[in-house]
């Protein structure tokens, strides 16, 4: 059988069809359809000619098969050193070979390279660091995961992930109704203890505009309001777009490619029509990877940057610390062990790393704060990256993958972990549930706000103060 | 016997030069152009000085020993590379001998290094290639990707040195071994634009583009353009 009803080489594109994919639970039937699916040599093959150039050939060619890759990957090393998890090993024979046979692959071929591009690779990007030839795999994994999103062999969850950015323009289904109505809300129900607490929709020439995670207003719309606090309590002159206010992209973890362009235009767009000075956007990894480091060039950009000076929230928050628009209270800085999970997509990845040590700086105690063995950009993935941790079949795989995370907490000895991104927040939330070390893990937004200094007119007026 | 000795090292050796320097230039030429700031990603153009920076400092680093946190994971494999790599990039390109030859066809040489030095250097590369080879069958992560082609390779570098090293010796039968060591020295230079071994030249296009990418894109302008490799 060649296309399936769930199961092809077409993105989603309407709501309904996003939701007839989701009733499908599990995706029973679509992996099932999975296993009829035909490969379309010839346009696999003519993809490949069009979009594998000089560098990635040049990789797959000159690679020494030397190992040097094989223990900079945690999954290797977490897998026992499996062979079968070096990553020359890995692309070789996925990517590799589909070029080597000029795309003549068969179903079995393509269902075994999926499990390869997102059960064993999380595009961390560590080993290119390893590689006396600066072969990088997390690069070369991510586009194998567009070859194989284009002949329809995807995660469940992604292709509904990716198809939801192609109907809502965000990760889940959260229209922009929704969303302008979840920041009223939040603005409402805070506005007893904040006084003044307002989230500015759509308000032109702000200084910051604000971009985030749309399971933030879908599930935990306490950090929509943690960050209108902080912003008050800054005095920032900020706003969040009405639309293009979802940053994140699952069509990047899918390979998704238009959709991906879909998503950022969106941003850009909000950027255009609003005129903030800068974005800024929330504690998210691959947010912050999808529309601040790859957006520009989905989005066409000639000089790789977004229309606006766009940066990442610990970005934000060092140089608010630093200026003193929100101070710390000395008596509630962290008293405990405390360490600090760096997000691949931001620190590996964009150079990051001082700013999330610099904010540790004001908000604990100095001595209480270890940092992991290897760290910045040498840090391990959480062991979710890349979609993994939300792959229903991939999952058994995906916990043993955090096994390196949490040998590495432990080794630290804290209790209480700091992780500034969404997907290394819930991986380390699973490791917790799955391993039970005993540990607390937070983003920095509640943290901030449990140990800052409330200025007098920002508190509530007591009524007998009248 | 004289007639195909002065064959090997005049017209030969000129053919052989002109394929390995030519060749390897295409080849850079080649990953150049077939770059693609589109689907790299990468806007070179616009950010050149910083690329520039970040490849020129990848390409440094991965050449001193030991000078990246690559290298130093991996003590045992750095040694037997730079072992190989000194000798196989020094002695070619500074042996009295070759410069003898280089001067009588192109009425230049290069400096030359002691002869005791190139000894050395050569009996480390042949020492470099058998600890690689050898880690190749003993390592199950690196057996696993190895291939026919990697002995192939490793052959084609050692085979010259050896021979080399024979000749040099000035045993019974020094004419065959010069013989075999001017063909398969000739046959690498000729097969390293065609074969995995133009690395010679890739290496450092490939460097470079990584290098420029962390600079450029990767957070080079908030950690400035050197990434710490
Ligand atoms: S370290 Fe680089 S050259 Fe060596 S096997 Fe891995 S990818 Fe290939
Ligand atoms: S990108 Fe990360 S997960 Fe993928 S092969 Fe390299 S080190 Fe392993």
């Amino acid at each position: 059988m060649p296309e399936g009803q769930f199961c092809n080489k077409k993105p989603v594109e309407t709501e309904e069809e996003l939701k007839a994919l989701l009733g499908d639970k599990g995706g029973k039937q679509y992996y099932e359809e999975m296993l009829q699916l035909d490969v379309d040599s010839d346009k696999l093959w003519e993809t490949v000619q069009k979009t594998c150039k000089s560098r990635t050939r040049t990789w797959l060619e000159i690679c020494a098969h030397c190992g040097m890759c094989a223990d900079s990957c945690f999954l290797y090393r977490v897998n026992e050193a499996d062979p079968e998890q070096v990553p020359a090993f890995k692309i070789q024979s996925t990517l590799g070979e589909i070029i080597k046979r000029k795309g003549k692959v068969d179903n079995a071929f393509m269902r075994r390279a999926m499990e390869f591009a997102w059960a064993r690779c999380t595009c961390c990007n560590r080993c290119s660091q390893f590689c006396p030839h600066g072969i990088d795999m997390g690069v070369m994994f991510s586009y194998l995961r567009g070859l194989l999103y284009s002949q329809g062999f995807v995660p469940w969850e992604l292709k509904i992930g990716s198809g939801m950015h192609r109907v809502y323009q965000a990760q889940m289904d959260v229209t922009s109704e929704d969303w302008v109505e979840t920041c009223e809300w939040m603005a409402e129900e805070n506005g007893e203890e904040w006084p003044g607490l307002e989230i500015p929709v759509d308000k032109e020439d702000a200084d910051i505009m604000y971009t985030l995670n749309a399971r933030e207003p879908k599930h935990y719309p306490e950090d929509v309001a943690e960050a209108a606090i902080l912003f008050h309590l800054a005095g920032e002159n900020w706003t969040v777009p009405s639309k293009g206010w979802e940053q994140t992209s699952l069509a990047m973890f899918a390979g998704d490619w238009g959709a991906c362009k879909i998503a950022v235009d969106a941003v850009y767009d909000a950027a255009e029509r609003l005129r903030p000075k800068r974005i800024i956007g929330t504690e998210c990894g691959h947010a912050h990877r999808a529309s601040v480091i790859e957006g520009p060039y989905w989005a066409g950009r000639p000089d790789g940057r977004p229309p606006a000076e766009y940066i990442h929230y610990v970005q934000w928050l060092a140089e608010a610390l630093r200026e003193g628009k929100i101070k710390i209270d000395p008596a509630k800085r962290i008293k405990e062990k405390v360490t600090l999970q760096d997000a691949c997509n931001y620190v590996r990845n964009h150079g990051l790393a001082k700013y999330t040590r610099e904010i540790i700086s004001y908000i604990v105690e100095p001595g209480y704060f270890v940092e992991m063995a290897t760290n910045r950009e040498y840090n391990y993935c959480c062991g979710g990256g890349g979609g993994f941790n939300g792959i229903g079949m991939f999952r058994k795989q995906r916990n043993v993958a955090l096994r390196t995370k949490r040998d590495q907490i432990l080794a630290t000895g804290a209790k209480l972990v700091i992780a500034p991104c969404h997907n290394c927040w819930d991986a380390i939330r699973d490791l917790e549930e799955e391993y039970e070390i005993g540990i607390r893990w937070t983003f920095l937004k509640p943290l901030i706000l449990s140990m800052a200094i409330v200025p007098d007119h920002l508190k509530p007026q007591e009524e007998d103060e009248e | 016997m004289a007639s195909f000795y002065a064959f090997l090292t005049g017209p030969a050796f000129v053919i052989s030069l002109l394929v390995f320097f030519v060749g390897l230039s295409v080849r850079l030429v080649r990953y150049f152009l077939g770059l693609d700031w589109r689907l790299e990603r990468v806007a070179y153009r616009p950010n050149m000085e910083q690329g520039m920076k970040g490849g020129l400092w990848s390409i440094y680093k991965w050449l001193l020993p030991f000078g990246t946190a690559g290298w130093r994971a991996q003590p045992f494999f750095t040694i037997c590379f730079f072992m190989l790599h000194f000798g196989a990039v020094l002695v070619p390109l500074f042996l009295i001998g070759h410069n003898v030859v280089l001067e009588e066809n192109f009425g230049f040489s290069l400096p030359s290094l002691p002869q005791g030095l190139a000894d050395l250097l050569a009996v480390l590369t042949v020492i470099g290639v058998f600890f690689i080879a050898a880690r190749r069958i003993a390592l199950p992560e690196v057996r696993i990707i190895t291939t026919g082609y990697d002995y192939f390779i490793l052959a084609l570098v050692a085979l010259p040195f050896i021979t080399g090293l024979i000749a040099r010796m000035h045993w019974a039968g020094y004419d065959f071994w010069m013989i075999c060591h001017i063909i398969t020295g000739e046959l690498m230079l000729i097969l390293a634009p065609f074969t995995k071994l133009s690395h010679i030249a890739l290496y450092f296009a490939s460097r470079w583009q990584i290098g420029a990418d962390f600079a450029i894109k990767r957070g080079g302008h908030s950690r400035g353009a050197c990434f710490p490799w």
